[in-house]
């Protein structure tokens, strides 16, 4: 059992959980991920490390309620626990000093993000922050990536928050401004990574994403998160999670994370009966 | 008595009414069987059966046993050799082993010894109360075993009866290695397993689940932590594609993915949370048990038509006659000489269909057996929603990849003295398929036993 220390929400439908996972939190780096069980019949779920303290040993999650397991996750209280917490996994962000960095956040791709923006700023880069959402709702952390960026931006589809638009229009802001950049992190959805690395390429700027796919074992042993990459099949698990984003197939990367969603939906249907069964919401 | 010339045949579930569901398909025997069939053993003096075993199991004692009712001393007298007895009855290839060497083979069949073992195990599970051998005085040495499959199973069952304290690292939430994720239910339910997890427990070994090695603790640490050997059993974790068109589409799963989400996570289950494709048509790619396990799986999952697609003929087939045989009663469409050449999609990102070409055997190839080759202008199409690749695993270099100073082949497998299990790295050992490539769960124990006693030995004379 891993306890749960601390939970937030963070946004509408976001969690934050703050889990007991000292030997996980000692060897975390940027860019790794968990796969977490809820309980004896869950499912693995993969899920990007967005903090972890060493000292405490805590690791931080942030949980977009998209489907059965994740909002069954959410009625899970502070100090009960969650059954399995494997990882660290993945192979780290590659960190070092490159110069200035432009780090961009999407979606729940935000707390992804946190911890390689710091990374990068702990490297000795000029860290550029970019954080993009529909609406103001759904920014958090700003704060905390404030502290983390020498430049700081804000984009929503609605403009309630920041400049009004996508994350990739700022971004072509401080290209066109003539900033020597060089290197560009994304995460968030697919659409989003694509948009982002179609807008570098003219500019030859090197761009890394991190890719969110589907994934049972997380050691590559199963194949579920089969990537493309420069015309090469890549296991996300363990090749991954980060890869050069102009030479990503993201539309097959859009296609294979829909594999389960009929499935999803029933779950999901199955789901809120239940829950409007057991007065839980 | 004259000797029966035939095995007592164990009873069976129907393959009509097996393929509804994923209970075991042979159902055991009955006391009054297995007496009669140990009863024909002739408890011949040179007894070849034991030395078909690669664990060296005292068969003739333990059948006597079960000659004599004594089920349960039958049953201690297997896990002397085999921490694993309910295991092996069901997934050894006895025909290739003890069975196939056992004196009465020459006129008749040969005793059913895979079949006793598999009674006598249970025999002993079903009673509840399993003893637990004495153990020796811990002798303050301690060993990491880095995952939990067949191998890694006996090295700690092995040590801590020799008083060694002893912890198995695995990745995965569940102990078993391929005996929960790979072979499925009906072959070898995942309680059996846990009954002979539980057991090597009760010997005194931790088995800590959710560590991956190589991740959270490199080798090294493991001796910073205070082991003083370390033993790698991690399989042959690596699933093989045949780079052809078509295979990154929706539908088109590797073995162990479609295995692991069934066994493993028992997606078949529905109140189970992890999703599997449920389709109407499946083509499974391969000729071995693994391929035999998927194809039964995916009828399971209610398919209406499941195709097994295979380059040589059934003559050449790795899998086990049984598993075969079992494949064929429950309808199983076999393509022999077969091989696809792209997997064509459905203009949504979904597989529509297999294309294949006829193969014809050739010369023999480095393995012995005719090579395939293609017939020319051959190819034929066949509808399909889910295309499954059991054409073999690799090995998994996740560890490997972590651990620079341990030895590889150029396949990625871990090089080793094969007298001792030794690897190039100090008091590091490895054996099971991250040696040996794709194997036998009993070979991986025979080897798993042996360099427990090199382990052991390199201690003895110790300060």
């Amino acid at each position: 059992m891993y306890k749960i220390l601390e939970k937030e929400d963070i946004a509408p439908g976001e969690k934050l959980y703050v889990l007991d996972a000292p030997d996980i939190a000692r060897k975390a780096k940027p860019g790794q991920f968990v796969i977490i069980i809820i309980d004896e019949k869950g499912e693995r779920i993969p899920l990007t490390i967005a903090d972890f303290n060493r000292e405490k040993g805590t690791i931080t999650i942030i949980v977009q309620e998209v489907g059965k397991s994740t909002m069954q996750l959410g009625n899970i209280k502070k100090g009960e626990g969650i059954l399995n917490v494997v990882g660290p996994l993945g192979i780290p962000t590659h960190i070092e000093k490159y110069g200035t960095v432009v780090c961009v956040g999407g979606g729940v791709g935000i707390a992804c993000i946190y911890p390689i923006a710091r990374g990068m700023k702990e490297a000795g880069n000029r860290v550029i922050s970019i954080l993009g959402a529909r609406t103001k709702d759904f920014i958090f952390w700003e704060d905390k990536i404030k502290t983390v960026s020498d430049e700081f931006y804000i984009t929503t589809d609605d403009g309630s928050s920041g400049k009004k638009g996508f994350v990739s229009d700022q971004l072509k802001d401080i290209i066109d401004n003539k900033e020597k950049i060089d290197l560009v992190m994304t995460i968030g959805p697919a659409i989003m990574m694509k948009v982002v690395s179609e807008t570098t390429r003219p500019f030859n700027i090197k761009t890394v994403v991190s890719l969110n796919s589907i994934m049972v074992d997380g050691t590559g042993m199963c194949g579920s998160c089969r990537v493309e990459v420069d015309g090469k099949t890549k296991f996300a698990c363990v090749d991954g999670p980060d890869f050069d984003a102009h030479k990503v197939n993201f539309n097959l990367l859009n296609d294979r994370q829909k594999v389960y969603l009929k499935e999803e939906k029933e779950a999901h249907k199955k789901c809120r009966l239940e829950e409007r069964i057991s007065g839980n919401k | 008595m004259a000797i029966n010339k035939n095995k007592t045949p164990m009873p069976s579930q129907s393959p009509g009414e097996r393929v509804k569901n994923f209970n075991e398909v042979p159902l055991g025997y009955t006391q009054e069987q297995a007496v009669a069939e140990a009863k024909r053993c002739i408890q011949c003096k040179n007894a070849p059966c034991v030395d078909g075993c690669p664990v060296e199991i005292d068969i003739p004692a333990f059948i006597k046993m079960i000659a004599e009712g004594d089920f349960i001393g039958a049953a201690i007298k297997l896990k002397e050799k085999n921490c694993l007895p309910g295991v092996c009855g069901r997934v050894c290839p006895q025909e290739d082993q003890c069975e196939k060497v056992c004196t009465l083979a020459r006129k008749f069949d040969p005793v059913a010894i895979g079949s006793l073992e598999r009674f006598a195990a249970d025999y002993e599970q079903g009673r509840g109360k399993i003893k637990i051998p004495e153990k020796t005085k811990a002798n303050g040495k301690k060993i990491a075993v880095v995952g939990s499959g067949p191998s890694g199973l006996t090295i700690a069952g092995d040590l801590a009866k020799l008083g060694y304290k002893v912890t198995i690292f695995e990745a995965l939430h569940k102990a078993g290695g391929v005996l929960v994720y790979g072979i499925p239910e009906f072959r070898l339910p995942k309680s059996i397993v846990q009954r002979e997890v539980d057991y090597i427990e009760k010997l005194g070994v931790e088995i800590k689940p959710d560590y991956v090695i190589g991740k959270v603790h490199a080798v090294d640490e493991l001796f910073e932590m205070g082991y003083d050997a370390v033993y790698v059993g991690i399989g042959a974790g690596l699933p093989m594609f045949m780079k052809i068109d078509g295979e990154n589409l929706n539908g088109v799963y590797s073995a162990n993915e479609l295995l692991t989400r069934s066994n493993l996570m028992k997606a078949y289950d529905d109140s189970y949370d992890t999703p599997v494709i449920k389709a109407k048509k499946y083509a499974v790619v391969g000729g071995g048990n693994v391929a035999m396990d998927s194809a039964r799986t995916a009828l399971r999952l209610g398919a209406e038509k499941v195709y097994n697609v295979y380059r040589r003929s059934r003559k050449e087939m790795p899998a086990r006659d049984e598993e075969i045989e079992r494949a064929e009663e429950e309808g199983i469409d076999f393509r022999l000489l077969t091989n696809p050449v792209r997997i064509i999609d459905n203009g949504n990102g979904w597989v529509k269909a297999l294309e294949c070409i006829r193969m014809e055997l050739g010369e023999p190839d480095e393995s012995g057996r005719r090579r395939p080759v293609p017939v020319k202008s051959s190819e034929f199409t066949i509808d399909v929603d889910v295309v499954v690749m059991a054409i073999g695993a690799g090995a998994n270099p996740l560890l490997t990849s972590a651990t620079p100073d341990i030895k590889l082949n150029k396949w990625g497998y871990i090089t080793v003295d094969e007298k001792t299990g030794m690897t190039s790295k100090k008091n590091v050992y490895a054996g099971g398929d991250i040696v040996t490539g794709s194997a036998t769960v009993i070979s991986a124990m025979g080897v798993a036993r042996k360099i427990a006693r090199v382990i052991h030995e390199s201690f003895k004379y110790e300060k």
